[in-house]
Formats: structure tokens, sequence, C-alpha cells
């Protein structure tokens, strides 16, 4: 196919860069376009009109606006991992190569099939969700849904990993000015010369806002080369940050405000190393807030067909991309800015057929202008029905005298006043205001430190907006500290902005669209008013007015006028429906940033993780940490191979496993003991020097929060233990407690996870291992050592630990800890000097394993629903001290002696497997929900005593000792009979600990 | 939202968490400390107003705050170390005895 040529270019107009030309494709065909253009503009330069069909009726849609609040052209772009859908062609930068297709059409744009949706369309009509698909119930997920679906949509997202990348970053800045018309420019610079830094943003690709799109001379300069001038000098100022691209898409608290730039999304690939997109965070002192107004349309017949465009839009494809947007217009108005829409369609060299407002009696100076064009004027008319179907072929116009005329044309230039771009200003729950006047909802109180200025405000003549924005931004500075003095206000015009509110042209049988974007039409909102949806939020949920990606930029304001009207109330009294974050659709990718795959959260590791990895230990995530769950040798395909070998090994000669991410933590004072009194339900003060004890701690509701182990080293200094899932928690609650609960007592609290590598030596030749490793002259025996001691001592010659004779697993064991940086070594040494002993390095299955054999309770039985009491602790429970959590563990429902307790289970067929989650019924009963006893909580295959054990909660335990239950598993299948026993299986006299 | 911390500047919200109310803890050895924890526990005010919020400084210096916030408007009025109010309060307290 031979590349059209850019039949609707302007020669010599236009801020396009003529010396680059660049193609692209749309559905498949080459264009041309140039540095500039947007894809919108390109398009149009092409002659190309119909670039969409419609989410709802598939009807045929071209290009309304020339900014972000298009509702029409979405367009996919790109293709493979980074299509990407729903981007309006309006924002869509060009560049060459740019592969860009229409949405939502089948099987083409110009021939699409479901267009005969338009026809069944009574079926689709306000709240049709809600109406025409109720009965049969069945049918809705099999065939109403899909069938949705299909026909109503937007753009395929890439079923691929996005190949590029996003970042994150946050900026600081004592005036954030967002948007760089002439408001925003002056702002920006009044606060920077009085030596603020400042963050202008603009989420276009060149700054300027209206002064590139409109025909105005500022200071007998071109609206461009005075944004050129004023861009340079604020690229001057150190203390100036300049970023185009960059929309400000919300407000938040305390001057917090979220932006999304595109970095690249102007090239076609991203350059090595350069993000696609970046989300800032930019924290403001104070903000001015100069986003401009939007146009908005007027509602009449067809008025969605392909040809239709907002005036300012036909302006600024005239002005800025040397677009003529058509060869026959008419303009359709309610205000003065007709003039300027007449003089550069006729400069651009556009045919205008006629001037349609609906006010009576037309200012003087328009009519002479139109006049000197020889221009019909239609006063107190309208435009009830656009002709054509997939591009406007003419105007119906009816005006209050004499019949319907229709004049060609293939161009209707509408506009309907101009709403101020507020949504930011509330964001925060600010409510804007409504003007008569301007008939528009301007901001109403701003949040602090935030500035309105320009046509944001209401404020519309382009003098008044340079003067409002030189005071706004001088205020601003000023307000930080600055000594700061409005820029001198360069020479310009204010143009006359007068406007007649007018709303929505009833006179037409065709269906007149409020909403493009969601296809809601007059008729729907009429609809729904009747059927009593009356005030404005559910007007839009009933009707999805404005409910689409573009957020209702040319369809609110419009569609609750049209409601006030229908109701007989004024606007103000209707209200507006509340704008939230974000402004435009912003990209998952750029919230996600970097925090995607394993980058989304951290992962720690333990010091000696190289070594595990060496040995060829397999891993499992626990919280942030990756710890080894065993470590196979070669020859073992089986994991309950391996863990069984471990646990053997430890419970006949020597293990060791690596205990580094459990939660430690320092406690100084001379009121430690006192301390750990209240948060411990048992009593740790009266622990000796050099001793451990294992303690409970409870949440203030009295359910049990963390158990662990407190050493003490000095009189005022002991060591503790959290579990691994709890140790941020626990510290957390710690410091809650001293600071707030006991502010008067001498106590310091250090987290010292990070700091220290642990490390558990168990079995019968624990103590011979050890014996290889300590300094002398310490002395490890039994007698000197015995079960519970703790010492700070040095090994491997000199390097500091400290030794703790706890167990875990029921051996004889250790407890012994290294400076992280040692950890490394340790373990290697360990693992050496052991290997007389048969020693096998064990991970957290063996561990698992070892603890239920012993019946110590974990993370399933402290599960944050379980008593002291019910967890077998409830002697542990001091009577001689207050503690947290002891008065609401004292409340009849927790301290219910029926509670279900924690007993061991054993399976009556030794062959038979034991189910985690499976739930006890007496051996004759239904295995019904008012007869479950309880549930298993760990089970573990026991290879000391070959057969399966498990812990779990079972009410009336004590009385059921020795009975025989039923384990009923419905989800896997399985109900066996089990015997309760107690939950110590293994060397229930703790012999083996003590040798 | 930022934050100022006695001790470490103005922050963003995300280094602190939230925890609610700054209520008390009751005397444990008065006659009704079953009722009155009962009512620290789970029935505590969240007004529309100025609120007084026990917040915690996570990602810095693992200070306590007393944070009083307008919960209709995320304005922050006043922050103290929590610490220092408690002290106060037992103070006062003493005094009082």
């Amino acid at each position: 196919m031979t590349q059209s040529a850019q039949t609707s270019r302007l020669n010599n107009r236009g801020l396009i860069d003529r010396s680059q030309l660049l193609d692209f494709t749309f559905d498949g065909v080459p264009y041309t376009g140039y540095a500039g253009d947007t894809l919108a503009s390109a398009l149009l330069a092409n002659g190309v009109r119909l670039v969409g069909r419609s989410f709802k009726y598939h009807r045929p849609r071209g290009i309304l606006t020339a900014g972000s609040e298009e509702p029409n052209a979405l367009v996919e772009l790109r293709s493979g991992a980074r299509r990407e859908p729903n981007t309006r062609a309006t924002v869509a930068e060009l560049f060459g190569g740019l592969e860009a297709k229409s949405q939502n059409r089948f099987p083409s744009l110009s021939l699409d099939l479901l267009a005969i949706n338009g026809l069944v369309s009574p079926f689709l009509s306000a709240g049709f969700y809600y109406k025409t698909f109720m009965w049969p119930a069945a049918f809705w997920e099999k065939l109403y849904e899909p069938m949705i679906r299909r026909a109503a949509g937007l753009g395929r997202a890439a079923p691929e990993q996005d190949p590029d990348s996003y970042d994150k970053a946050t900026a600081y800045c004592d005036v954030l000015v967002v948007g760089s018309g002439p408001s925003g420019l002056m702002a920006a610079l009044s606060a920077a010369r009085a030596g603020a830094r400042v963050i202008l943003a603009d989420e276009s690709f060149a700054f300027g806002g209206r002064l590139l799109s409109d025909a105005r001379t500022v200071d007998g300069k071109s609206g461009a080369d005075w944004v050129a001038s004023v861009i340079a000098e604020l690229k001057s100022f150190p203390g100036v940050k300049l970023m185009s691209r960059t929309t400000v898409f919300g407000a938040y608290d305390t001057g917090t405000f979220g932006a999304v730039e595109r970095v690249a999304d102007h090239v076609a690939i991203p350059a090595a190393g350069v993000p696609r997109q970046r989300l800032w965070r930019i924290v403001a002192k104070h903000s001015v807030i100069a986003q401009g107004a939007g146009e908005r349309p007027i509602v009449f017949g067809n008025n969605d067909r392909p040809g239709v465009m907002l005036a300012s839009a036909v302006r600024t494809y005239i002005n800025r991309f040397g677009v003529a947007p058509g060869g026959t217009a008419v303009v359709f108005s309610n205000n003065d800015e007709a003039a300027s829409t007449i003089q550069d369609l006729v400069s651009a060299g556009v045919t205008v057929a006629g001037l349609v407002d609906t006010r009576t009696s037309l200012p003087p100076a328009i009519k002479s202008l139109a006049r000197k064009h020889g221009i019909r004027v239609f006063e107190g008319a309208v435009v009830a029905d656009a002709l054509g179907g997939s591009r406007v072929t003419g105007a119906r116009i009816i005006a209050s005298y004499g019949a319907p005329q229709t004049v060609a044309c293939d161009l209707i230039a509408v506009s309907g006043g101009f709403n101020p771009n507020l949504q930011v200003t509330t964001h925060q729950g600010s409510r804007p205001q409504w003007r008569d006047d301007l008939a528009a909802f301007v901001p109403g109180a701003l949040p602090k430190g935030m500035a309105v200025s320009g046509s944001a405000k209401g404020t519309y003549g382009l003098a008044s907006c340079l003067k409002e924005g030189a005071q706004v931004g001088a205020a601003a500075a000023a307000a930080g500290g600055f000594v700061a003095t409005a820029a001198a206000i360069p020479t310009a015009d204010d143009e006359p902005a007068e406007v007649s509110a007018f709303w929505h042209v009833d006179s037409s049988k065709h269906k007149a669209f409020v909403d493009q974007q969601n296809d809601v039409t007059a008729a729907d909102v009429r609809l729904a008013e009747r059927e009593g949806f009356q005030s404005v939020e559910h007007l839009k949920r009933y009707t999805t007015l404005g409910m689409a990606t573009d957020q209702g930029k040319t369809s609110n304001i419009n569609g609750l006028a049209m409601l006030a009207a229908l109701t007989g109330k004024t606007i103000p009294a209707t209200g507006v429906t509340a704008a939230r974050p974000p402004y435009t659709p912003v990209a998952l990718g750029a919230l996600a940033g970097e925090h995607r795959d394993k980058h989304f959260k951290p992962t720690r590791l333990t010091p000696s993780h190289d070594w595990a990895k060496e040995r060829g230990a397999v891993f499992i995530e626990t919280g942030l940490w990756l710890r080894a769950q065993y470590f196979p040798k070669p020859g073992e395909t089986d994991w309950l191979t391996t863990v069984c070998r471990e646990v053997s090994t430890v419970r006949n000669s020597v293990g060791v496993c690596d205990v580094s991410t459990l939660g430690k933590i320092e406690i100084h004072g001379t009121d430690a003991g006192k301390f750990l009194d209240r948060v411990y339900i048992n009593m740790m003060s009266t622990l000796g020097v050099g001793k451990a004890r294992y303690g409970m701690m409870l949440r203030e509701d009295g359910i049990a929060m963390d158990d662990g182990t407190a050493a003490r080293f000095a009189d005022d200094h002991y060591f503790i233990t959290t579990t691994t899932a709890n140790a941020i928690k626990v510290l957390q609650h710690l410091e809650f407690c001293r600071q707030w609960h006991w502010p008067d007592l001498d106590v310091q609290i250090v987290p010292v996870s990070d700091q220290w590598a642990q490390y558990s030596v168990a079995g019968p030749r624990a103590r011979d291992l050890l014996a290889k490793i300590v300094d002398a002259p310490f002395d490890i025996s039994n007698a000197a050592f015995p079960y519970m001691a703790v010492a700070e001592l040095t090994v491997l010659g000199g390097i500091k630990a400290r030794l703790y004779r706890l167990s875990f697993s029921g051996e004889m064991a250790y407890e012994i800890g290294v400076p992280a940086r040692h950890g490394d070594l340790l373990m290697r040494t360990l693992m050496s000097k052991g290997e007389e002993f048969g020693v096998t390095p064990y991970g957290t299955e063996a561990l698992g394993v070892m603890r239920i054999e012993k019946g110590h309770v974990a993370g399933p039985e402290l599960n944050g629903t379980t008593t002291c009491a019910d967890l077998g602790l409830g002697k542990m429970a001091s009577t001689k001290k207050d503690f947290v959590g002891r008065i609401l563990s004292q409340r009849p429902g927790l301290a219910d002696p029926n509670r279900p307790r924690v007993v061991g289970f054993k399976p009556v067929d030794k062959s038979a497997r034991l189910r985690g989650g499976a739930h006890f019924i007496a051996k004759d009963a239904e295995p019904v929900a008012k007869n479950d006893l309880g549930f298993m909580t760990s089970v573990a295959f026991s290879p000391s005593l070959g057969h399966w054990v498990g812990l779990g909660f079972l009410a009336g335990a004590e009385s059921r000792m020795g009975e025989i239950l039923r384990a009923v598993d419905p989800v896997r299948n399985s109900d066996i009979l089990v015997e309760v026993v107690s939950p110590v299986f293994y060397d229930g006299e703790g012999a083996r600990l003590r040798v | 939202m930022r934050i100022h911390c006695p001790h470490c500047g103005e922050r963003s919200l995300d280094e602190f968490s939230y925890l609610g109310d700054a209520v008390v803890r009751p005397d444990p050895a008065s006659p009704n400390a079953q009722e009155a924890f009962y009512t620290y526990g789970y029935e505590r005010s969240n007004v529309a107003g100025p609120m007084q919020e026990l917040w915690y400084h996570a990602a810095g210096c693992h200070a306590w705050l007393v944070v009083t916030r307008d919960t209709r408007t995320h304005e922050i009025l006043e922050v103290k170390s929590a610490h220092e109010v408690a002290l106060a309060r037992q103070k006062v307290a003493g005094t009082a005895q």
C-alpha cells in the first residue's frame, strides 16, 4: 500500500519539526507525520477521521479533543509484550516506527458487525446490567456475561510480561507548579526569581499549554516564542526542575503529590538503563495548580460522529500541529471563543459554512467578523443533529425561527463553554463551587499550602492569567519565607469570554451522547431520572456516566446540568460527583515500579546462606527469609528420607541447624527484670545471672502473642529471642510498653537480630563437638554448664560468642551465637570438626519434626486465637504479678476450662498418615459441624517412633486421654481413627536434655 | 501524609505505623479492672475531628508518638514523644496522689 500524503497538513504553520519525517502505521496502513505531532494530529494530517468504535454500541468514533480529556480516540500502541491498550491518541507522542491499532472493532474498523448493538440498543439503556440480564440466573455466567464482555470493551493488554522497567523517585521543592500555560509559567518565574526551589510539571511534551494552541501574542512575540524565552530563563536557575511529559495525577495530605513521568513513552524501546516511566512522589511546601480549563461539548443528535470536535481542539490542531481538521466547518457555540475559532479556521483555509450560536443576540464583534468572511450566522439556533455515518457530512440546524436547515460540512466545531480543571484541588475532599457568571464550577476551599491560578480558577483572559500567575507564584514563594515580588506582567490582551449556559439540544430524535466513552445518552439520563435515580451519585452509578477512563472530563457537567433541568433543581443544588486520583490513567507498571517478581519484597539471607547453598540445601521462604528446609545427600530422592536421616542423626549423634532468623533483642537497664516481668506471663526478675528461661508473651486481649527465651547475662542485661515471624512485632510491642505504659522504668531496648548468627548444636555428641571450638579455659562440662545455663565466651581462638544451653529438639543441645560476620566460618568449622561424629546440618523440616515429637507449640498453635491455657502452658502464668494480657485472659470465655487444649494424637493403624487440618469427631458420631471436637494443627512422621504423630486442639482434652476419635479431613478425603495421647511423644521425662 | 517526628524531623507516612486512640492502660489493681481493660481494649474512640493517636516510627527511631490529627482533613496539629507524654502523665498522677 502506498503511503498517503499528509493531505490535511497546512504549510508554514504549527510547532512541528518538518525536518524530522516519522513513519508510523495505523491498523497496518503506513503513514507519515513529523516530530512534535501526537498520534491524533498525525492521523488528522493524513485525513484519517475514524479511529475507533464505541464501548457499547460500536458506533464509529473520531477525535473529539486534543488533550488528555479525550473520550473516543483510544488506541492500542506497539505490539508484542509492549502492547499497551486504551492510550489516548491525543496525548500519544508520535515516534518513528510507532504501531497503532484501533480498538473494539470486529472484524475491522470500517466494517464492524457488532454495530448491530445499536439496533438492540433498547436493551442496553441505563441500568441494563441490572434489568435485562437478571433472569434466568443460570444464564448469567454462561451466556450474558461472555456476550457482554465480547461486545463491550476496550483494548487488550499484552499477555506477556512487560519487558520495560519502571522507576520510583521522590522530589522536594518549595513551590510545585502544575501546568505550564500562561499562568503556570508566570507563577514558576516569580517563585524562581525569589530563589525558591521550583518544580514545573506539564503533562505534554512541550511547555506552554494554550499558548501553543492559540494564535495569541505576548510581549509582541508569538505565544510559542514567549514560552521559549521563559523556559530559557527558568533553566538558568539551579533550583528549578522542569518536568515535561509529567502528569500530576493526585494531591495527597501535607503537600504530597503523585506524578507520573513518561520518560521513554516517546521512543520505540527505552535506551539501556532508562525506565519507561517514573512514578514521582513530589513533596511541596506550596503548590500552584494551573491546569487550565477544559472545553465541554454541547449534547446534540449524533454528536459522536467523527468530525464533531471541540472548538479549542480545532484551534490546537491548526495552530500547534499545522493540521486542518476538516475542509468545511460549522461552528456551534454558546460563547465568545467562537471568534478565535472562526479566525483560525479562515486563516487555515477551511471554509466556515455557518456559525450557530445558542445566544439570541451575538456580540457585534462576532457578527462583523462573520460578515467580513461571508459566514452565515444562525442566532438563537442549535445544531440538532450531525449528519453522516462514519464521518460528518452536514449539520441539521434549527433556529428559533424558520424551518430546519441542512448545511453541508465535514467538521462541526462545538463549544459549550469551559470547565476549570480543578480535579486535583478536590482530591482531599474539597467541594467545588458553582459560578453562574462562568456557568462552571470553580475550586472551593483549598487544602493548606495549595493555590490555584488562571483558567483552573475560572480566570479566563490571557492577560488576567499572566497577572494572576505572577501574583500567586510570588505569594507561594513568600509563604515559604522567600522575599518575592510578582514578575513583571508581559503585555497581552484579555479575549472576550462571555458565555450563556447551554447544555443539551433536546429537539433531536437521534442518539445524543453525554458520555461518549461509556456510551451514555441523553435518553439514558432521562430514563434514570424517571426511574428515581435523581441524586448525581445515583445517576453516575446507574448509567455509568463519568465512570470511564476519562473520568467524565467532557461529560460530567453536561450530565448533571441535564439532571438539574429534569429535577427542577439548580446546578449547585444538584452538586457534582467527587473526582478522585488519578487525574488521568496511570499504568499499573508505574505504580508497581521496581517492586515486582522477586523484588516485590526483599529476600533476607542468613550469614551462612552461601555455605548452605554449596551444601545443596533446599530452601523455603519463611516471611522474608530464605531458610534451609533440608539438606539432601546424593542419592536421596525423597524429602522424607532426608528429613528422617537428619532427625535420626541428631537423636543419635549431633546435628547443626541455622537459627539466625530468630528475633533477638537486648534488654538493658536497672529495671530490665521488672520490665520483663510485666511483658512475660512468667517471672523473669528471679532468673539467675547466667541462666535462661522459656517465656510466653500475651497480647493485651489475653491471647498468646509469641514465645521465646530470655537469658540473663548481668543484673541489668537480658537477651531475649522471639520467633522468626514475630521479631518486628515483638520489638514494636516492647517499645510500646516501655515508652507508653511504663516510661519511668530504666530500660533500653536494642534489636540485634541481624547482629548475631546463631546455630543450634543438638544431639548426644553436641558437647563433644562444641568442646573442639570453645576457647580455654571455658568449662563446658555438664556440671559447670548445665541445662539452661548461658555464658559469654570466645570460640575459635578469640571470636566473641554467646552460648546457651537450650533445646528445642529434646536432645542435649546448645545454641551458639557469634557476630554475624563469623557465622559462615563457624558453620564451616562445626561441619569439619564434626565429621568424626557424623555431624549433619539439618533444616526447618527436621526442626519441625523434633519439636512435634517433643510436643512444643509453634506457629500453627500460636495462631492468634489461643490462650496460654489452650497451649497447655496455663501453669506458667504467674499469680504474683500483673503482666500484659493478664486481666483480659481471665474473661469467662477465655478462662473456660472446656476450651480446646493442645494434646497429642497418634494413628490407631500405625501405617496411617495424619493430616493437618483434620477435625476430631467422636468415634460413633456423624462428621458434621455440631459434633466437632477440635482440629489437628501440626503433624509429622516421627522417625524416632516409626509412625505419624500430631498435635491438635481438643475440647475436654483431659477427660479424653486414651480415647479413640475420628480424624476427618473432607478436603483430602481422609477419615481415620486416632488415639488421644500426651503431646510429648519422645523422652517424656526430659532425661536426654540434662545429660 | 507527612509526620514531623520530634527526633527525626518531617518524614513520609510510610515510615510510620498506626495504632489508634491514645488511651492509657488502666490500673490492673483497681476493683473494676476487668471492665476497664475491656473498655481500653475494645471501646476506643474514633472521633470525627481532632484526635490524639498513637503512631510508631517503625522505619526511623522506633519512637512511639502522640499525634494530634484531624481525622476529617488529615491535618496534623501536634506531634509529641509518647514517652514524654507518658512521663508527664505519671508526674501529674503522682502529684494528685
